[in-house]
């Protein structure tokens, strides 16, 4: 291959918004709710049905523009895109195509290099959700499900600014992290609250006009996303090569297989004929409103690093760990006022919470245990009631089953054993069993009392104060 | 009239509205549209240029819900418009020829 290619990729995400009702409903947008429960004549496009937008839907999408640096379009409209699908009741979905609520933004992300880089947010529009569809391999058929009809979404579309899969990793966690500190969205892939659309083309290295472009969907994970551009991209280049030309199309990723297809066939042009809603009020958005929605801007990563340092005392790569996931940095925050011990809520975060969720594959969003029940913990260990062995196995049932560590530590029998004759007893026992190693120990390995420990704080369940242990050991030796 | 819709036009119009057109029924429609859109031309008979956009009806702006959970389980209401349903879903024919349809949580084509 002589030729040098360049990817040219512009995202399209969809965020479902965390309010507690639809866009245009009361419905209950609560995941997971038999089918069908959440619905309303408003959300199943029942002739007559008159809309009425949510007034927190606005301030979302209006908090999310802020935070990307877009302008806020003051006098705004919805329209309505036509095109029939079984999860779309009206034949049309409610969205905004000539005023989108804001333009030009744009979200600064870090390189793989550590290099600083703009990428551009072309608009960002409200909108509705479609309704989910079900496909049934067996009957050969669909069945649909309007809980997620009319779900309030918002679809931030970028430029073309990104290069390559690292740059729109970078770009998603960023624009994920800031809208979850902003609270409008728990952006979950997995579960569809965040949806990235992949816009791809690849061009010669150096030409100015851009090649044609396939919009790639249904990835849901940034792993998926990440093989999903790899793969296209080669196969475009993999057709240029060949000297044939790229088609634009929709295509649907197979994270299983590893491959995409078309999903769209000619039949479906894509012509919306977009028209204004006359249902729904245009919007006025004044600069009081625009300034309170500001004024109540939450902290970010940034201003937040700055403060774990400052406040907390906590090392740099402390902050960067904990304010990666707005899960972590709210347990940091809650625990840490409970016990004031920061540093060390720090470390059980950054080390056994971590290390528990790789171990089974979770996202630190997916942490369930409470500040309090970490804060009790670390207070056990600080008073000495527990060690630190014994507190990392204790450790273990608080992530797992959120136990108060206090009330668990009572009822197994845990607790430190300081009574100096116990220990003294037993320290002896293990010397009289042990006469190779205390002979050693005496010829001056050094390192043969660990064993000795080691030994000791087995047959005290783990339970001996180590301090205590390595204190009489040395006393006993030493005679 | 003014406004002749082109067999083209039909074609797409019809494919878009997903309707299969009977030939007489295309020239009905040929003629029907045609003599819409005259209708319509009347207003650029007027001028405008000095008028503002008109973006709706009323001169009403901001009209809200706050958010607040006003429905209740609508279930039976919404699943009495459906022909078939099965197990609290609508039924309807399988809406992705692929092999690699899928079946999970995420589901949905929208936009």
């Amino acid at each position: 291959m002589g030729k040098q290619y360049e990817t040219v990729i512009g995202l399209e995400v969809h965020v479902e918004l965390a309010t507690k009702t639809k866009i245009f409903c009361g419905c209950s947008t609560a995941f997971g709710g038999a089918p069908n429960t959440h619905t309303c004549p408003v959300c199943t496009g029942m002739p007559g049905a008159l809309p009425v937008l949510n007034r927190q839907v606005v301030e979302y999408a209006i908090a999310v523009g802020l935070a990307t640096n877009c302008e806020i379009t003051k006098n705004c409209k919805f329209d309505r895109k036509n095109y029939f699908y079984p999860d779309n009741p009206q034949n049309y979905q409610i969205s905004q195509l000539y005023l989108p609520i804001c333009r030009n933004g744009r979200v600064e992300i870090e390189t793989e290099q550590g290099c600083r880089k703009d990428i551009g947010i072309h608009e960002i529009h409200m909108e509705e959700d479609a309704g989910k569809l079900i496909h049934d391999e067996w009957e050969g058929c669909s069945f649909v499900d309007f809980n997620r009809s009319g779900v309030p979404l918002i679809e931030i579309v970028s430029e073309p600014d990104m290069r390559s899969a690292e740059e729109v990793i970078a770009y998603l966690e960023k624009l994920r992290l800031m809208i979850q500190y902003l609270g409008a969205s728990d952006c979950k892939l997995q579960e569809g609250s965040m949806r990235a659309d992949v816009n791809l083309s690849v061009r010669e290295a150096g030409a100015k006009e851009l090649g044609t472009r396939t919009e790639m969907k249904n990835l849901n994970s940034f792993r998926a996303i990440a093989r999903a551009i790899e793969n296209e991209k080669n196969r475009q280049i993999d057709i240029m090569e060949a000297g044939g030309t790229v088609v634009q199309e929709t295509r649907r990723w197979d994270d299983l297989k590893e491959y995409s297809f078309a999903m769209r066939s000619k039949e479906d042009a894509k012509d919306y004929r977009y028209f204004p809603d006359p249902d729904l009020a245009p919007l006025r958005i004044d600069d009081a409103w625009i300034a309170k929605i500001k004024a109540q801007e939450p902290e970010f990563r940034t201003e937040k690093m700055a403060r774990y340092q400052a406040e907390y005392g906590l090392p740099l790569y402390d902050a960067e760990i904990l304010t990666g996931t707005k899960r972590l940095a709210d347990l940091f925050e809650a625990t840490a006022a409970i016990c004031g011990k920061p540093k060390k809520v720090s470390n059980w975060l950054m080390g056994e919470t971590m290390r528990l969720c790789k171990e089974r594959e979770m996202d630190a969003d997916e942490i369930r245990f409470s500040p309090e029940n970490l804060a009790g913990l670390i207070a056990l260990t600080e008073a000495g009631t527990i060690n630190s062995s014994v507190a990392k196995e204790v450790f273990e049932h608080v992530f797992a089953e959120d136990v108060d560590p206090e009330r668990y530590v009572e009822e197994k029998g845990l607790k430190t054993v300081h009574d100096e004759g116990a220990l003294r007893s037993t320290v002896e026992q293990v010397l009289k069993n042990n006469p190779k190693s205390v002979e050693d120990y005496r010829n001056g390995k050094e390192k043969a009392i660990g064993f000795l420990v080691g030994q000791t704080m087995k047959l005290m369940k783990g339970k001996a104060n180590p301090g205590m242990v390595n204190e009489i050991l040395r006393e006993l030796l030493s005679k | 009239m003014a406004n002749i819709i082109s067999d083209a036009t039909i074609e797409y119009v019809g494919i878009l509205a997903k309707l299969a057109l009977s030939e007489e029924e295309k020239e009905r429609a040929k003629k029907d549209m045609g003599e819409m859109l005259d209708y319509i031309d009347k207003l650029n008979e007027l001028d405008t240029s000095a008028v503002e956009p008109m973006p709706h009806l009323f001169a009403e702006n901001n009209v809200f819900r706050e958010d607040v959970v006003t429905n209740g389980d609508g279930s039976k209401d919404t699943l009495a418009n459906a022909p078939e349903q099965t197990g609290g879903g609508i039924r309807v024919p399988r809406t992705i020829a692929d092999e690699t349809a899928e079946t999970g949580r995420t589901g949905g084509e929208s936009a």
